[in-house]
């Protein structure tokens, strides 16, 4: 399975995911310039976390305006995996791919450390090796991760199951102590913490390495692959 | 030439925490009758082009990139400018 991880001015996590992929769970990654603009060659899509230009005007808002973004929409229009962590995930939204918007930590304070989840929703391609209420360890580190929609949005991510991901405490102040949520085909998803950090025990939890394991089970069941 | 001043705030039922620190901070120094404080963003733009066409540019980039609509209102005052 061949995964593009897209690289914005700014990114900083980058490494770290095409490690995940590459090392943990052995498949192939190759890094895809935002001058781009197309990501047809690649089976998902993930965009890393970081700060791209620098947040400024908005987080994620001028990477999502970029040559590559034509391609990123595209993959997710083709019902590709498309996976946006933290900054990735400000940049989804900003794409209009998910909806709702990113506000600055209630406290204010940049949050970096470990945080436990609760998998809402483990019918995903993202989450199929997870159980449903299972709590696992993943990172954040966010300064604007406080998500934001209005209420007749939320009412559509719950009706239509796109809430993936909760915070089993509150951690930054988002409605409904949203961690992270995918579009209503489910093959895009946008979340705060960093999966891609928590994928050896040697990082203090491997629990993030379960989504890149869904992903690759699910385009194998798709290409009738057995390992 | 045209200067425009583009105004991009929280919408009123948006949370803005930046405003609440201040907020806070203000009622802390003494002054007690600040009741709300909410922090937005001014962009000067300096722009050519023919008075018509200005206005509806700028609705067009403020829609597509200066604000969110999901969470912020934007407003705009063009002047015109002396050219340099």
């Amino acid at each position: 399975m061949k995964f593009a991880v897209v690289v914005f001015p700014g990114s900083n996590c980058d490494i770290d995911m095409y490690h995940a992929i590459k090392d943990e769970l052995g498949e192939e990654a190759a890094y895809v310039d935002y001058r781009e603009t197309s990501l047809k060659d690649y089976d998902a899509v993930l965009l890393p976390g970081g700060f791209s230009y620098g947040d400024y005007l908005r987080s994620g808002a001028i990477a999502a305006r970029l040559p590559i973004a034509a391609g990123i929409k595209e993959a997710a229009e083709a019902g590709k995996p498309v996976l946006g962590v933290c900054n990735g995930f400000q940049v989804l939204l900003e794409l209009g791919l998910l909806p709702g918007a990113m506000r600055r930590n209630r406290q204010l304070t940049f949050i970096c450390k470990p945080a436990t989840l609760i998998v809402e929703n483990n019918q995903t391609v993202f989450t199929s090796t997870y159980e449903n209420g299972q709590s696992i360890s993943i990172p954040v580190a966010h300064g604007e991760g406080n998500y934001f929609c209005d209420e007749e949005t939320l009412a559509e991510l719950k009706e239509n199951n796109q809430i993936a991901f909760t915070y089993k405490e509150d951690v930054n102040g988002s409605i409904d102590n949203i961690a992270g949520i995918t579009n209503e085909r489910g093959n895009v998803l946008g979340m705060m913490p960093h999966p891609e950090r928590a994928v050896d025990d040697l990082l203090g939890s491997s629990d993030g390495l379960h989504m890149f394991q869904s992903l690759l089970k699910q385009w194998r069941e798709s290409h009738a692959i057995t390992s | 030439m045209y200067e425009i001043q583009v105004f991009v705030t929280l919408k009123e039922a948006v949370l803005d925490p930046q405003g609440k620190a201040v907020n806070h901070s203000l009622n802390q120094l003494g002054y007690s009758e600040v009741e709300d404080v909410r922090i937005g963003k001014v962009l000067t733009l300096t722009m050519n082009g023919e008075k018509e066409t200005v206005e509806a540019r700028v609705t067009e980039m403020c829609d597509k990139l200066l604000a969110n609509p999901v969470i912020e209102d934007y407003r705009f005052e063009i002047k015109e400018a002396l050219a340099q």
